[in-house]
């Protein structure tokens, strides 16, 4: 059975007890929000895009460690990025989570804090965790595209 | 005779299990309970040696498991005291038993202007079917709030039932424990004229049940939480609103004839018994009513009593304002189910901490999201007890909860 350090590393609870840019933004900015109907886990995206940028995010609603860190870890990976950077980290962090199936994408780049995360893998149950944010960041960036 | 729970273990094959060197601490039996050997065994014997389909055959098999199949519903009805035998309907679970007689009763019965009353602590199962049919038919749900130590507030039940034609209601709370004042409230709603609909599912498995007693007009509660199979659950109801009531699915079995022009329903209970049953369930069910009957429910109610009461204790001098438990503290009018808030842990972490113990728990909303809005989080963690728990299965979740608080001291 895979340990408890495995899955909780330090970066990960770093995350969790100071996360980063938490908070909302005020329209314009789009707001998208996700549920792990599972857990009850509720999780808000605001995001400002800007010249094809997201050059901003906050994050806020409440989750486990897991997810609380993930939407910390993902919001400081992607401020100030690209949308097609930023579609395709999310793309990369899904293939992590070995929840997304086809073309394996490109893995040159260094993840930063995010390697941390994949440990998460060795506990299934706790995907829904990492991904929450990222699949509402993905419908966040969908509705400022409309 | 005094309550020997190591006999009672001896009884569940899977608490003997060792995972990674350590014993199963199954704290989960509000979620769904574990199979004695006697339940496993009558089903098991059941294939290998007397399966047959049941009622449309001739052959002396099919008979015999006829027999087989209408002796569960008998054990059940004596079980909860119900009238009559034909008075229990067979569903899938204590879900579908409340869709029935929201859609079937509903139907009949719930109109423009109408009023359903309900409760803060229902579980989902008896919220959703309500909020479907009402979005049908037009009727508007009312609730009873809570007190703040988790009980029902009836200080204005009066006010709340007046108007309303169904109280349906939880006789304890799958969240908070809260055992319901059962007889009153049907008394109240009878007193208004209202039908009133008990979900059973988490009292039946724990105590007696007598729905005369209660002068209660429907039950509905599941097998998988009293010790028997999945895949089956039940539904009693006064024989003469079940006659009255449109039939709930429609196929072979419920019918007496079908021409071009229609159809006649059979009578009770095949009525609400279409298609093939679950005929192999329903005969686990009735060595589960056996077995728990042999225990007696007023022994398992008083085990349970006590190890909340040694629950409560544990929790609260170990870790005082560090543990949040909802619900009430008199164990009198709670079962053995707790959930609470441990510091600032998320009950998704706590649980996974308690797993490498072997320790399970559930986290999360349990079905219950009104209630855990008004409990003002999104999740608990919930640790359930049976009949076949110890104290020291209790101190093994204590130790754990202290291994999830130096872990995650932030
Ligand atoms: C109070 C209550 N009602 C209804 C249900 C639904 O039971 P089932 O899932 O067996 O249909 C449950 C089970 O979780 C419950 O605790």
């Amino acid at each position: 059975m895979p340990g408890l350090e495995d899955l909780y590393r330090e970066i990960i609870l770093d995350h969790y007890k100071s996360p980063r840019n938490r908070g909302s933004l005020e329209p314009p900015a789009v707001r998208a929000e996700g549920h792990n109907p599972l857990c009850g886990d509720e999780i808000e995206v605001f995001i400002t895009v800007e010249d094809d940028k997201v050059s901003d995010i906050k994050i806020s609603g409440q989750g486990c460690s897991i997810s609380q860190s993930s939407a910390s870890m993902m919001s400081a990976a992607i401020k100030g990025k690209p949308i097609a950077d930023v579609r395709a980290l999310i793309s990369r962090f899904k293939h992590m989570m070995s929840i997304e199936e086809g073309e394996v994408p490109d893995t040159s780049a260094p993840l930063g804090d995010l390697e941390a995360l994949q440990g998460v893998v060795k506990f299934p149950v706790r995907i829904k965790c990492a991904i929450l944010s990222w699949n509402t960041l993905a419908e966040a960036l969908d509705i400022a595209g409309e | 005779m005094s309550y020997d729970v190591q006999k009672v273990r001896d009884d569940f094959p899977v608490l003997a299990e060792v995972i990674n060197g350590k014993p199963l601490v199954y704290l989960d039996s509000a979620n769904s309970s574990q199979k004695p050997v006697a339940v496993i065994n009558a089903m098991a014997d059941f294939m290998s040696h007397e399966y047959s389909p049941t009622n449309r055959s001739a052959y002396h098999m099919a008979a015999h498991a006829t027999d087989l199949y209408e002796g569960a519903r008998t054990k059940v009805a004596k079980f909860i005291n119900a009238p009559h035998a034909h008075e229990v309907v067979f569903t899938k679970n204590a879900t579908e038993s409340l869709n029935l007689v929201a859609r079937a009763w509903g139907s009949a019965n719930l109109n423009k202007g109408d009023v359903v009353l309900l409760t803060h602590m229902e579980h989902h199962a008896n919220i959703v079917p309500w909020q479907m049919m009402a979005a049908e038919r037009g009727f508007s749900i009312r609730w009873v709030p809570l007190t703040s130590d988790g009980l029902l507030d009836l200080s204005d039940l009066d006010t709340l039932l007046t108007g309303a034609k169904a109280f349906s209601f939880t006789a304890m709370s799958n969240v908070l424990g809260t055992i319901n004042p059962v007889g009153e409230l049907v008394a109240a709603a009878h007193k208004h004229g209202a039908i009133a609909i008990v979900d059973g599912c988490q009292s039946v498995p724990h105590m007696p049940t007598d729905v005369q007693a209660w002068d209660a007009d429907f039950l509905a509660f599941s097998s998988h939480k009293m010790v028997g199979p999945t895949g089956i659950g039940m539904l009693w109801g006064r024989e003469a609103l079940l006659d009255a009531m449109p039939p709930f699915l429609g196929g072979g079995n419920m019918i007496a004839d079908v021409k071009l022009e229609g159809f006649t329903c059979a009578e009770l209970p095949a009525k609400y018994e279409a298609g093939t049953q679950p005929i192999i369930e329903a005969i686990g069910l009735g060595a589960a009513v056996d077995y728990l009957t042999g225990i007696g429910m007023q022994n398992i109610r008083q085990h349970e009593i006590e190890i909340t009461q040694y629950a409560l204790d544990s929790l609260t001098h170990r870790f005082g304002d560090d543990i949040v438990i909802h619900g009430s503290r008199d164990v009198s009018v709670r079962g053995a189910t707790l959930s609470f808030a441990y510091k600032d842990v998320h009950p998704h972490d706590v649980s996974q901490v308690l797993d490498q113990t072997n320790v399970c728990v559930r986290a999360g909303h349990h079905c219950a999201k009104p209630l855990m809005r008004l409990l003002g989080s999104n999740a608990t963690v919930r640790a359930s007890l049976y009949l076949y728990n110890t104290n020291q299965e209790v101190d093994a979740l204590c130790d754990a909860l202290s291994a999830a608080g130096d872990f995650f001291t932030l």
